[in-house]
């Protein structure tokens, strides 16, 4: 072997770093521009840069009264659907994380199926299945879209944490002379909390944002991206609607944080969809 | 019966107790999930008839031979797929350094820096982001107005020119949408590539070392055949994703269809909701596929 003077086998060479940290960047500009368009003064095209800044949009758009029926309809469909999810996604992970049983692989599959499908698949299935039984599309059939993909969510964060439980901790307990309830609130739930929370955070995260299935579970019913969608076609106000996005972006953000900061330290990528 | 003979009585049986939590949840997953499912493909076995425009509640393939012989319809199912093979292969190229960085050399708070980076991204408004996007691409956008300041507007014009993949500006053409999906699901990609990553032990690494191997030897014979089910986990995401997705294609638009926009047309303003389910089955099939392959280089195990 030639030697080396350089030779720092912990150390990423140039390229790797570039590559690290110009990727970085390319996933944090769109959302930046986003954030600078709320405050611009041009209010019919989208130039670059932005003539001047004000914050005269922010009081427009809180005073319309549509996007505050979107908002509330979109905060009560994912407080709902995650309410839900939270109990099936907890409860599909309990039993599946240790249990062997013959129909298990199918159930693992089933479990994950609405997010390894494509949300159209999901949406049209929905659509489809209300046509039959003459369901009209509701609050409630916006829930039950919701609710569908979020318990995967809440599953994943929560099994992921059951699977590097040690097997022998439940026995522990039990030998110690817990009884089931007992195993389950001292030693299950604490290790288990931050896992449920992240998913529910995750989940609520994922519902207020959701486009493809609610398009065609909602009918009539409007919610924040639906209201987005409608006016990415038919732009009638462009600023109005940078300043919505800056809306959802921080509403979005708070639950995420939220869901990073309880998945600390060593498990970040756990909370990976 | 008290909690504790209530608990033994469970612990027990574990059948009993497998039961009691299956029960809920699949109970919706059955009768919603799996039972919209089968309403889906019943569906599909339907017709629209010409003349009066209403569904046929009859058993028959027609509307399937519809997808697979008309040329326009194949022609769709083609431009998706080659759409999503590309969106893959350039994730996982661009996924590649951001992921080795932050699971092997980033330590400490670079370190969650870069996951929180990688994460915030990821979980943003997917609206938001495509909307963005808009802006970025649009013809007096940010990046004509970047490529003008560094003098590569020719550049951009020819790409531009290019045929087949070209157009009018990037955000009527098919490399500006190429982009948007490229940007959309790479964090799906960095995230399970980053997992299998950081269970490379480093005592291969220096074992690598050892033996006589330069660091891009060891990434190319050692690191990188171990990120393989990750990057098979990864490109799970970005392929089921690009098959499915109905808005990308719409807001940055290239003349062409996509699997998803045909479905949702078909659904919505053309109403024939058996050709919408028997186009939405394509995906399906293709995903199992894809499936079937990502498997044997095990992407379940670094799901």
């Amino acid at each position: 072997m030639p030697f080396e003077r350089n030779y720092r086998p912990d150390q990423p060479s140039w390229l790797m770093r570039i590559g690290a940290f110009g990727g970085l960047v390319f996933m944090h500009v769109p959302v930046f521009i986003i954030i600078l368009y709320a405050f611009t003064t041009e209010d019919r095209t989208y130039r670059f840069p932005p003539p001047g800044l004000t914050l005269h949009w922010f009081e427009k758009a809180f005073a319309r009264a549509d996007i505050w029926s979107s908002l509330s309809l979109s905060l009560a469909v994912a407080a709902c659907a995650t309410a839900i999810a939270m109990v099936l996604g907890t409860l599909a992970a309990f039993a599946l994380a240790r249990a062997k049983f013959r129909a298990k692989d199918s159930l693992t599959v089933l479990f994950v199926l609405p997010i390894a499908l494509p949300g159209i698949v999901t949406g049209i299935a929905l659509l489809a299945a209300m046509k039959f039984v003459d369901l009209e599309p509701s609050f409630v059939t916006i829930v039950m879209g919701h609710a569908t993909f979020c318990t995967v969510i809440v599953y994943n964060n929560v099994i992921a944490r059951l699977r590097r439980l040690p097997a022998n901790w439940v026995e522990a307990s039990m030998d110690l002379g817990a009884h089931g309830l007992q195993t389950l609130r001292y030693v299950l739930l604490p290790q288990v909390a931050t896992a449920f929370l992240a998913g529910g955070m995750l989940a609520f995260a994922l519902s207020f944002d959701e486009i493809i299935v609610t398009i065609f579970t909602a009918g009539k019913e409007r919610t924040l991206p639906i209201w987005f969608f409608n006016e990415l076609f038919r732009p009638r106000d462009r600023p109005i609607t940078n300043v919505v996005a800056v809306i959802v972006i921080a509403v979005t953000l708070v639950p995420i944080l939220l869901a990073y900061y309880f998945t600390r330290p060593d498990d970040e990528h756990e909370t990976a969809r | 019966m008290s909690v504790r003979a209530a608990s033994t009585f469970f612990y027990r049986r574990p059948n009993w107790y497998l039961a009691l939590l299956l029960v809920p949840p699949l109970l919706w997953f059955g009768t919603v999930y799996l039972g919209s499912l089968f309403a889906l493909l019943a569906q599909s076995f339907y017709r629209i008839d010409d003349f009066t425009a209403q569904i046929v509640r009859e058993p028959t393939l027609a509307t399937y031979q519809q997808v697979v012989t008309q040329r326009a319809n194949i022609d769709i199912v083609l431009r998706t797929l080659t759409m999503a093979i590309a969106v893959t292969i350039a994730c996982a190229i661009i996924a590649l350094p951001i992921a080795t960085y932050m699971a092997r050399y980033a330590r400490g708070r670079m370190k969650a820096f870069f996951y929180v980076g990688v994460m915030l991204p990821m979980w943003t408004s997917y609206l938001v982001k495509v909307y963005a996007w808009r802006l970025l691409l649009a013809k007096e956008g940010i990046i004509a107005w970047v490529a003008g300041k560094l003098g590569l507007l020719g550049l951009l014009e020819a790409a531009l020119e290019t045929p087949g993949i070209g157009g009018p500006s990037l955000s009527s053409s098919y490399i500006g949408m190429f982009i948007v999906f490229v940007y959309m699901w790479l964090p799906f990609m960095i995230l399970p590539m980053a997992a299998a990553l950081e269970r490379v032990p480093g005592s291969l690494l220096q074992a690598s070392a050892d033996l006589g191997a330069r660091p891009a030897q060891t990434f190319r014979n050692v690191v990188l055949p171990l990120a393989v089910p990750g990057i098979a986990a990864g490109s799970v995401f970005t392929f089921s994703l690009t098959l499915g997705d109905y808005i990308i294609p719409s807001v940055v638009g290239a003349p062409g269809y996509f699997i998803g926009m045909m479905v949702y047309v078909q659904q919505g303003t053309a109403g024939n909701i058996p050709l919408a389910a028997a186009f939405s089955v394509v995906p399906i099939v293709l995903i199992f596929a894809y499936l079937s392959i990502a498997k044997r280089f095990g992407a379940f195990d670094a799901l």
